[in-house]
C-alpha cells in the first residue's frame, strides 16, 4: 500500500502545473450559463489548447490518437486542473468519455480516422441518444427503430435527457434494428450526424432553470450504414465496451472540487457564527471523514485497474452510491452555512450545485440501479425478483 | 502511488487467516461464549509464535520488522472471526512489558472508562483500583468500570481498533449475503428481494468505503486521517451488524446465531473509545 508518487508521476504533475499557470489566465471570460453555443465555442477552445499542450486524450490508447497515460497520471490530471480551476470537460464529455471511445475500440480504420481526431482537437460535439422517453432504467428496452434502406437506414422514433443535444455535431444513437430478437439483441449502435434532414431538437428545462439537455424527434432520418459502429444488432455489447475506459477515475475532479468547498464552508461559518452551532460543525466534521475516506477510495480504485493494466475494477459502482449520496449532503449543508437568504437565492452558486446535485442519484444509473448492480454483480445475489 | 496490497501483505493475510481458521474455528468461538472470562492462553502464545504481538518490532529485538499498514491487516482477520482478548494492548505492549510480544504475558489496559479482561490478564497497565465489575453485553469481552479521569485511546490503537470492526463489517456483510443466497421465501431465494438485496449492498458500500479510510491512515499515520477511519470502521461495524441481523430474520434474533456476537463487540469497541460527537468535533476542527 503505497500513497506516494513516483518521480515519474511528480514530474508530469510539476509540468503539468507549470504548464496550467502559464496558460488559464489567457482563456476568454467564461460564458454565461444559458448561452449554449458561448460554452460550446468555450468547452472546445479548452479541448483545442488541450491538444496543443499534448494532454487532450491523456486516457486513451495511443493507437486512438490519445497519450495512453496510466490510470494514476490521468488522476493526476483530473486532480491537478481541477485544483487550478482549468475549464471542466464540458461539451466535450460524450466525445472524450463516451462515444470516442467506443469508436476507438469497435471502429474501423476509417471510422477511426473520421471521428477521433476532431474530438482530440476541440472541432467536434457529441451527445448520447440512448434514453427514450420508455427507456430509462430498462436501456434494453429502448424502441427508436431502424430499417434497412440500400446503402442507409432509416430511423424513426425519440429519445429523451439527451445532454447538449443543442450543440452537438454528432450523436451515438442506439436504435432497434431486430424488433423480434430478444431486447439485448436486437440493438445497432450508429453515428448520427446532427444536421440530417428529420432531427428536431427540443430543449427541456431542468429543476435548476436552464436547458442541459433535450428531446429529439427521429422523423425518417437516413443515417448511412456506414455509420455503424460494430455489426448490426450487436450494439449492445459494442455500448457496453465502453464502459470499460472507466478506470475509477471519473469523479476525481469532483471529490477535489467537493473537498475545496468544505473548506470553504467551514470558513463561511466561522464567519457567519453558525460554526457556534455544535449540530453544523458535526455535520461538517462528518462530511470531511466521508470525502476524506471517497478520495482514498478513488486512489484505491485506480491502484486497482492501473494494476490491471486499465481494465477497471468493480469499484464504481460502489463509489458512486456513496458519493452521490455524499454530494447532496454536501450541498444541503451548504445550504445551513449560508442561512435562507443565501440558500434561497437561485444566483448562488451553492444553490445551484444543491439543485444540480438531485440528478446524480438519478444520471449515469440510478442509485436503485447501482444496489442492484452491486447486490448481483458485487455479491452475487439472485437476478429478478421484486 | 499504488494503493493496493502488495503481495507479501495478501501473504500476510491468508496466512493470518490460515491460523485463525485452524486454531479459532466456529466450535471455538462458540465454546469461548459457553466459559465467559476465560482466556485460551495455548492460543494466546500461538498468536505470540506466529507473530502477532511482535509484529512491529524490530527484527533485531525479535520482531518482525513490519509497519502499521500490517498490524491493520492483521487485527482485520482477528476481527473477522471476533478473536477475544486484550489483543490491542497486548500488541501495544510489546516492546516494553516482557512476555507480551511472544504471547506468555497477556496485557490489557483501560479503554476510555472501561477495563477489559482484568481477571485473565498478568500485567494490568491502567491504574485499576476502583475497578467495579459489570455484567458485560459481550459474552467475549470481561469488563470493569473504572472510575474517571480517563486517558483517550492513543492513535495506534484507535486505528487497530478501527482494524477489527472493519474486519467485523466485512464478515457480517458476509454472513447476509450468504444467508440471502440460502434461504427462501415465497419460492425464492430472499436475496432476490430488492429490499433483501439493498441491504446487503449498502453494507458493503460501508465496509469499502471504511476499508479505503482505515488503511489509508495505516499508511500515512495522519490523525484526521485516523479520526476518519474511526467515524467510518464504528459505524460500519454497528450498522452492518443490525443489517445482518434484519437479514436473517427471526434466526437473527437468537443466541445461536453469530451475529449478536458480532454487534455487541462493535459495541463494546465503538463505546470504549471516543463518542462519534467528539471524533466529528476533531474532524471540523481539521477543516
Ligand atoms: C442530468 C441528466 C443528464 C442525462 N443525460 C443523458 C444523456 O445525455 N443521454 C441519455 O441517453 N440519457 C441521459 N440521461 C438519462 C438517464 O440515464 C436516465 O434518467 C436514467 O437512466 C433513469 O431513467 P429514467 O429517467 O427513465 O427513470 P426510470 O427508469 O423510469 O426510473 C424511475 C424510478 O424508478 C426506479 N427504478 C427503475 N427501475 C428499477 C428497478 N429495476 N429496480 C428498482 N428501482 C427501479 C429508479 O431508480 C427511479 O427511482 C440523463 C439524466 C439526467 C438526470
Amino acid at each position: 500500500m503505497d500513497l506516494t508518487y513516483t518521480d515519474e508521476e511528480e514530474e508530469f504533475r510539476a509540468k503539468l502545473r507549470e504548464w496550467l499557470a502559464s496558460v488559464l489566465p489567457g482563456l476568454p471570460p467564461k460564458p454565461s450559463p444559458d448561452d449554449w453555443p458561448g460554452r460550446r465555442a468555450y468547452d472546445l477552445g479548452w479541448q483545442r489548447r488541450l491538444y496543443d499542450a499534448g494532454y487532450a486524450g491523456l486516457h486513451w490508447p495511443a493507437d486512438a490518437g490519445g497519450r495512453g497515460a496510466t490510470p494514476t497520471q490521468h488522476l493526476i490530471f483530473l486532480e491537478e486542473t481541477e485544483k487550478a480551476g482549468a475549464p471542466y470537460v464540458g461539451a466535450n464529455f460524450v466525445g472524450l468519455l463516451h462515444a470516442g471511445p467506443t469508436i476507438a475500440a469497435e471502429g474501423t480504420a476509417e471510422q477511426r480516422a473520421r471521428w477521433l481526431p476532431p474530438v482530440l482537437r476541440g472541432d467536434e460535439v457529441w451527445c448520447q441518444g440512448f434514453s427514450e422517453p420508455d427507456a430509462g432504467s430498462d436501456l434494453a428496452s429502448l424502441r427508436t427503430r431502424a430499417v434497412r434502406d440500400g446503402d442507409h437506414y432509416v430511423v424513426s422514433g425519440s429519445k429523451i435527457w439527451t445532454s447538449h443535444a443543442e450543440v452537438a455535431d454528432w450523436c451515438e444513437l442506439l436504435v432497434r434494428t431486430d424488433p423480434a430478437a430478444p431486447k439485448h439483441r436486437g440493438i445497432t449502435w450508429l453515428a448520427m450526424p446532427m444536421d440530417a434532414p428529420g432531427i428536431t431538437v427540443r430543449p427541456l428545462r431542468t429543476l435548476a432553470g436552464s436547458a442541459e439537455f433535450a428531446e429529439m424527434f427521429l422523423d425518417d432520418v437516413r443515417i448511412p450504414v456506414a455509420n455503424r459502429v460494430g455489426e448490426e444488432n450487436d450494439g449492445w455489447r459494442v455500448t457496453m465496451v465502453t464502459l470499460s475506459f472507466e478506470r475509477g477515475t471519473a469523479f476525481v475532479g469532483e471529490v477535489v472540487a467537493c473537498r475545496r468547498v468544505l473548506g470553504e464552508l467551514a470558513a463561511q461559518a466561522r464567519k457567519n457564527g453558525r460554526w457556534d452551532d455544535a449540530v453544523l460543525r458535526r455535520r461538517l466534521g462528518r462530511l470531511n471523514a466521508e470525502f476524506r475516506a471517497l478520495w482514498r477510495l478513488t486512489q484505491w480504485n485506480v491502484s486497482e485497474s492501473q494494476r490491471a493494466g486499465g481494465v477497471p475494477g468493480i469499484g464504481g459502482s460502489v463509489f458512486k452510491l456513496r458519493y452521490s449520496h455524499a454530494r447532496q449532503e454536501l450541498f444541503d449543508a451548504a445550504a445551513e452555512v449560508l442561512g435562507a437568504g443565501g440558500a434561497l437565492d437561485a444566483d448562488h452558486d451553492w444553490t445551484l450545485d444543491r439543485l444540480s446535485s438531485l440528478s446524480y442519484t438519478i444520471a449515469a444509473g440510478t442509485s436503485q440501479i447501482q444496489h442492484n448492480i452491486v447486490a448481483e454483480r458485487i455479491l452475487g445475489l439472485p437476478k429478478g425478483g421484486k | 502511488m499504488d494503493f493496493q496490497l502488495t503481495d507479501d501483505q495478501r501473504a500476510l493475510r491468508q496466512g493470518v487467516r490460515d491460523l485463525l481458521a485452524g486454531r479459532f474455528d466456529r466450535d471455538a468461538l462458540r465454546a469461548a461464549v459457553d466459559v465467559p472470562g476465560h482466556l485460551d492462553r495455548e492460543l494466546w502464545r500461538a498468536l505470540g509464535e506466529a507473530g502477532f504481538f511482535a509484529l512491529r518490532l524490530p527484527e533485531a529485538d525479535g520482531g518482525v520488522g513490519l509497519g502499521l499498514p500490517e498490524a491493520v491487516l492483521v487485527f482485520e482477520e482477528a476481527g473477522r472471526v471476533l478473536l477475544p482478548g486484550p489483543l490491542v494492548a497486548t500488541h501495544l505492549a510489546a516492546g516494553t512489558v516482557p512476555g507480551a510480544a511472544t504471547g506468555e504475558t497477556v496485557v490489557t489496559d483501560a479503554d476510555g472508562e472501561l477495563l477489559p479482561w482484568l481477571d485473565a490478564s498478568d500485567v494490568v497497565l491502567a491504574d485499576a483500583s476502583g475497578a467495579a465489575p459489570l455484567r458485560s453485553v459481550d459474552p467475549l469481552t470481561p469488563l470493569h468500570r473504572l472510575p474517571g479521569p480517563y486517558a483517550p485511546r492513543t492513535p495506534e490503537a484507535v486505528l487497530l481498533t478501527a482494524a477489527e470492526q472493519l474486519g467485523s463489517a466485512g464478515r457480517t456483510c458476509e454472513m447476509a449475503v450468504q444467508h440471502a443466497r440460502e434461504r427462501e421465501q415465497f419460492g425464492q431465494p430472499i436475496g432476490a428481494f430488492q429490499a433483501v438485496k439493498h441491504l446487503c449492498a449498502q453494507m458493503l458500500v460501508r465496509t469499502e468505503l471504511a476499508r479505503a479510510a482505515v488503511y489509508a491512515a495505516a499508511v500515512t499515520g495522519d490523525p484526521v486521517e485516523t479520526a476518519a477511519a474511526e467515524l467510518l470502521a464504528d459505524e460500519a461495524a454497528v450498522r452492518n451488524a443490525r443489517d445482518c441481523v434484519q437479514v436473517h430474520g427471526g434466526m437473527g434474533f437468537t443466541w445461536e446465531a453469530d451475529v449478536h456476537l458480532h454487534l455487541k463487540r462493535a459495541w463494546v469497541r465503538a463505546g470504549a473509545g471516543r463518542t462519534a460527537r467528539e471524533t466529528e468535533e476533531v474532524l471540523a476542527a481539521a477543516l
